[in-house]
């Protein structure tokens, strides 16, 4: 039997809208409030109330990497905050096995005139180290954050990218069995960034159990088994990493992993309609994401209603904001004039090609109106779906686990030989 | 056990964790549970975070003196300065009564006590708000924030010390005899007291922070009310009485007598004061368990 790290049992969270607008008020007001309740002047105040957390129950098993994702207040930071214990639940119960390291923020409890060797003990007490644990560390946290010759200096006068360094170097090194973290890689630039991830997977492949928030959707689907997605305090989904993210990208932009249109409502004209655009794979199932070293098919069904000039299926395809490619049937057919009938055309887009990360697909079915190219259907964001790199080492990434930057990313032929 | 890389028979419970640490409890479970209504300080946490009072209290002596020119020295600087403005006024001016002891001697032993009663009472009564960021994103006891508050100004209070031994060469008034096992006994119970107030007036500024202007004005009018500047046996029996109330007046009383050979306060107006210390300390407890919960959503 696997052991359980954490149990969460219908977890709520309940806050008075008051309490968060007015976070503290004075003295005067609360006593005048107090007095005019007394005097029947005014009614006891109705609090608004909201749940920032509703009966979130899960269990983690030991060892397993837990992403949080969901919109900004959707729950992921209070259910942290709660098995952090810094807030209690206003409902249910929890329990955690092991020794907890919480890290919701680098460099807590740092002080401005205390040196950086000083702010490494604070830091590190804070966060629950022994001071022996710190002093056997001291050495490699100082490498890692690449401030050694500073170390004697005043926080205070150290620039903010060595504060976030030292800080987080802190926390790279901090060690418990269970390790509850929050959107901290968002801080630093890119290089620092990506060694912070390379970090947080070491810790992964210790066996360390870890919870992870994080609005990095991207980083949360690499370094995590398995993801919850919340919504408005809830648990709307629950399941494999890259199930999920896929999910939720899909759902933010808006986009699915297939279209269907009935036949009034069919895009067209005269020539063309369509019918369906689906993403898929291989074997032909519906592909909401796709593993980066397979290749996704992008699928179209629709029907030409009369003679007329060589149909051509086209494709455009948004990578990262960017527009990675166009491509447009070049097949036999593509030369041929058209007949009346229904047509299924597929562009097969090969694994190891794009990038992590989710990918939009424009679809169009066009004619050559030399010199242009006449749409006669164009879906923006017809489909998506999310590229996902399961990290077994024979993608183009290689061992390397990163950021990866880079709208396609090929998996090219290498011929590297002694001279 | 030792640190050796060689896997030690674990227990089953244990076997295959990292073992980050061989005495890592990590058999720990915690309970998330909503706050019960019913205080309660939980002792044995509090000793599992011992570490981290030490630093939290380390970090504010460091703190305190980095940047400062005259640095340590102010510890003595400030009671001597207090101590002869009150020579001065007092003494020489308006002729308070100061008993059997050189009144030199007998303002600085009541300085003193109560500088340090003054710092811990303020220290721990803005701790919290002042360590903000710790509340709202680390969990540990908050009862570490105001207990750390009490300790770090017996540093300045023990520095402050050789003031008085100072003048108790100059006057030749030693210490009478086994009264002198008091002098701890008079400082405990200032803690106690200051703690107290401290954990109730640290829980209120959470969520009205007038309570930052109202320390200082409480503060100047307490050495009045606490015999700092004269001797309390020297007044009137039934202000006497009144004044025993205040936990100070008997902290400063009974330190004079353990330090300075003073005649010896009445027993029955120490134990006044510290039944009032002891209803403060409990009572803000009380009140600082009952809300800690929710300081981090309030503060």
């Amino acid at each position: 039997m696997v052991a359980i790290a954490i149990e969460a049992d219908a977890l709520s969270k309940r806050y008075r809208i008051g309490e968060l607008q007015a976070a503290y008020g004075t003295l005067r007001e609360s006593m005048s409030h107090t007095a005019k309740r007394l005097t029947g002047q005014e009614h006891r105040r109705g609090y608004e109330e909201i749940w920032a957390l509703r009966d979130v129950s899960f269990q983690l098993e030991e060892g397993k990497a837990l992403g949080l994702i969901g919109r900004n207040g959707a729950g992921k930071s209070t259910l942290l905050k709660i098995l952090t214990r810094i807030t209690t639940p206003t409902e249910g119960r929890a329990e955690i096995r092991g020794r907890v390291g919480s890290l919701l923020e680098v460099g807590t409890g740092f002080h401005p005139e205390l040196t950086g060797r000083e702010n490494v003990f604070l830091n590190g007490a804070i966060l629950g180290m022994k001071r022996r644990e710190i002093q056997a560390k001291m050495p490699e946290i100082a490498e890692f954050s690449g401030v050694e010759r500073f170390l004697d200096t005043p926080v205070k006068r150290y620039s903010s990218g060595m504060h976030v360094r030292l800080a987080f170097s802190v926390a790279a090194h901090f060690e418990p069995e269970i390790m509850l973290v929050d959107e901290v890689l968002s801080v630093g630039d890119a290089e620092f960034q990506a060694r912070c991830l390379g970090r947080m997977e070491d810790i992964n492949t210790t066996g360390r159990t870890v919870v992870f928030v994080s609005h990095q959707v991207q980083s949360v689907a690499q370094l995590c088994d398995r993801v919850l997605l919340m919504d408005e305090g809830r648990i709307v989904r629950d399941g494999p990493s890259a199930e999920v993210v896929a999910h939720y990208l899909q759902s933010a932009t808006g986009t699915s992993s297939s279209q269907t249109w009935v036949a009034e409502e069919e895009p067209g004209d005269d020539l063309v309609s369509l019918h369906s655009v689906r993403s898929v794979r291989a074997d032909g199932e519906t592909a909401d994401y796709a593993d980066v070293r397979e290749p996704v098919g992008i699928e179209m069904v629709f029907s030409v209603l009369r003679d007329g000039p060589p149909i051509l299926p086209k494709i455009k395809v948004v990578a990262g904001g960017q527009i990675a490619f166009n491509a447009m049937d070049v097949g036999p057919r593509s030369r041929e004039p058209s007949r009346p009938g229904e047509y299924v055309a597929t562009a097969w887009i090969p694994g190891n090609f794009l990038n992590e990360g989710l990918v939009t697909v424009d679809a169009a079915l066009c004619t050559i109106d030399s010199p242009k190219l006449h749409h006669h259907v164009s879906i923006h964001e017809a489909v998506s779906f999310h590229v996902q790199d399961p990290l077994e080492g024979d993608s183009s990434r290689g061992m390397f686990t990163g950021q990866w930057r880079g709208v396609v990313r090929p998996l090219l032929d290498w011929t590297t030989r002694e001279l | 056990m030792s640190t050796s890389k060689i896997e030690a028979p674990s227990p089953p419970t244990t076997a295959g964790r990292p073992s980050a640490e061989p005495d890592a409890r990590s058999d720990r479970t915690f309970v998330i549970k909503p706050a019960s209504r019913a205080p309660h300080l939980d002792i044995s946490e509090l000793w599992h975070y011992r570490e981290l009072l030490q630093t939290l209290v380390w970090r504010d002596v460091v703190v305190r003196y980095k940047q400062t020119f005259l640095g340590v020295a102010w510890a003595i600087l400030v009671p001597v300065f207090t101590a002869t403005v009150y020579i001065i006024v007092f003494g020489k001016f308006a002729n308070f009564p100061a008993g059997e002891v050189p009144y030199p001697s007998l303002v600085i032993a009541g300085v003193l006590p109560m500088q340090y009663f003054a710092s811990s009472l303020t220290g721990s009564s803005l701790s919290l708000a002042a360590n903000l960021q710790l509340v709202t994103k680390v969990y540990f006891p908050r009862a570490l924030l105001p207990l750390a508050a009490v300790i770090v100004p017996m540093i300045d209070f023990i520095v402050g010390l050789p003031v008085l031994i100072f003048l108790m060469w100059l006057y030749g008034t030693w210490p009478g005899g086994p009264e002198l096992l008091l002098a701890p006994f008079a400082m405990a119970l200032a803690l106690i007291t200051a703690l107290g107030a401290g954990f109730l007036l640290s829980a209120l500024n959470v969520r009205y922070r007038d309570v930052r202007y109202m320390i200082p004005v409480f503060l100047q009018v307490l050495p009045l009310l606490s015999g700092v500047m004269y001797a309390v046996e020297e007044i009137p029996v039934k202000w006497q009485w009144i004044l025993a109330f205040n936990p100070m007046t008997a902290v400063i009383a009974n330190w004079r007598w353990a330090m300075l050979d003073a005649s010896a306060p009445d027993l029955g107006q120490t134990a006044v004061g510290v039944a009032v210390a002891l209803v403060v300390f409990f009572g803000g407890l009380a009140v600082f368990r009952s809300s800690e919960p929710r300081f981090a959503d309030t503060i």
